[in-house]
């Protein structure tokens, strides 16, 4: 039998880039908590991750989200050396602006913001777009770089690279810049095909 | 037993055992182990569940064509097998699809004056013949994803599940459009990376 995909009724979408705390509901089913396998617990990495619909949509194919999951947290949040916080967070954001992940967007502007303390800045590249004055020319390389990197074809190159060094990050900081944004071409297009924002509870 | 795939990242962007770039991507060891994983979830899978191993590497050479990331498209074009009226439908389908992004309509508002128009990717006559219903309506919504995914909505999921694809077999797809996303760009990334030539590096281990 033909298998049908979720309509979710929602009132006031969100239609503009915030820093507010919005939602995500999914259009296709998750599995539910009974569903889940040993199997399906490895995949949800933190088994707080539960609680979430879109974590329990892609527990339907576990070990890639093992995988997906475990990328993610390597790149954002091992801080041994590297790019600051803030501004990995900053290429997350930025890849996610002009890929026009509202819900993505949110999460890693707030994040920006909370690490830089910067909310004017961050709340720029949002009402503004990724060519706006983020206020430091690094932040602006950073923003810039993501974005060629977030292009299809991607339009990123030797320039980019010298972009970044000219900035003063070094080679692990540049790395981390690549992988913030590039991870976030594959979170984008998950938050944006498989559910939907929903507005601040 | 058959020996494990090599680094597919290190493969792509050319990057040798020793180089400057491999001690970077050795600052990351969770990062390198698990994007590789990532690759072998989906290409390697221990079940390929409700999409086939062929399927997969059809879709993954559609994408990777799109992007325009050669050494990546000859891999996966590699992996789909012998058939060559098959492989010379989606080489076709590449041609076809070929176009520069992100594109497509915001949710009607304020961001409105951003919309960006765009083509709507559908698979020639010809194409469809060779794939099937199934595979062409995978490559119209991998289209979607690579160049528009602003647009995605329910009815794109519908068309795939209406085509014979189950929900779980729509996640397996998206998730093999969406790494690839990031994939490609980490080769780009780190093969400029390469091409630049060593800069500096505090690297954690030399400051212990």
């Amino acid at each position: 039998m033909t298998e049908t995909v979720i309509h979710p009724a929602i009132d006031n979408r969100p239609a503009a880039f915030t820093q507010a705390e919005i939602g995500w509901t999914p259009w296709l089913q998750p599995l539910s908590e009974e569903d889940l396998t040993d199997r399906h617990w490895a995949g949800l990495v933190d088994a707080s991750r539960s609680k979430s619909p879109y974590f329990m949509l892609l527990a339907r194919d576990p070990e890639i989200l093992e995988a997906r999951t475990k990328t993610d947290k390597d790149i954002f949040y091992n801080t041994k050396a590297g790019l600051p916080r803030a501004e990995r967070e900053l290429s997350a954001a930025a890849a996610s602006r002009f890929n026009g992940c509202i819900f993505c967007a949110s999460v890693h502007s707030r994040f920006a913001s909370h690490h830089s303390k910067r909310t004017g800045d961050v709340q720029k590249l949002l009402d503004d777009g990724t060519d706006a004055d983020l206020g430091s020319r690094r932040w602006n390389a950073v923003t810039k770089v993501s974005v060629a990197l977030t292009e299809t074809p991607s339009t990123f190159g030797e320039t980019d690279i010298e972009h970044l060094r000219s900035e003063g990050l070094d080679d692990l900081e540049i790395a981390d810049v690549i992988h913030g944004a590039a991870f976030f071409n594959w979170a984008n297009r998950l938050m944006l095909s498989l559910g939907e924002p929903t507005p601040a509870a | 037993m058959t020996l494990p795939t090599a680094d597919i990242i290190d493969r792509l962007a050319d990057i040798r055992p020793g180089s400057f770039v491999d001690r970077v991507r050795t600052e990351r060891p969770e990062t390198r182990t698990n994007a590789q994983k990532s690759y072998l979830a989906l290409f390697e899978p221990a079940q390929d569940g409700d999409v086939s191993r062929t399927e997969r590497f059809i879709v993954a050479a559609f994408v990777t064509g799109l992007h325009g990331a050669d050494a990546a498209e000859e891999f996966y074009t590699a992996g789909i097998g012998g058939n060559a009226s098959l492989i010379a439908a989606v080489k076709s389908e590449i041609e076809a699809g070929r176009t520069s992004g992100p594109y497509g309509k915001y949710p009607s508002g304020p961001l409105s004056s951003e919309d960006k128009p765009g083509p709507v990717f559908t698979v020639s006559d010809p194409g469809r013949k060779i794939l099937g219903h199934k595979l062409s309506a995978a490559l119209e919504h991998a289209h979607l994803l690579v160049y528009r995914p602003r647009e995605a909505s329910p009815e794109a999921l519908q068309a795939l599940l209406d085509a014979g694809w189950t929900t779980t077999a729509v996640v397996t797809l998206s998730q093999i459009v969406a790494f690839l996303a990031f994939q490609v760009r980490v080769v780009t990334g780190l093969a400029a990376l390469s091409a630049a030539g060593e800069g500096t590096l505090a690297s954690a281990t030399a400051a212990e």
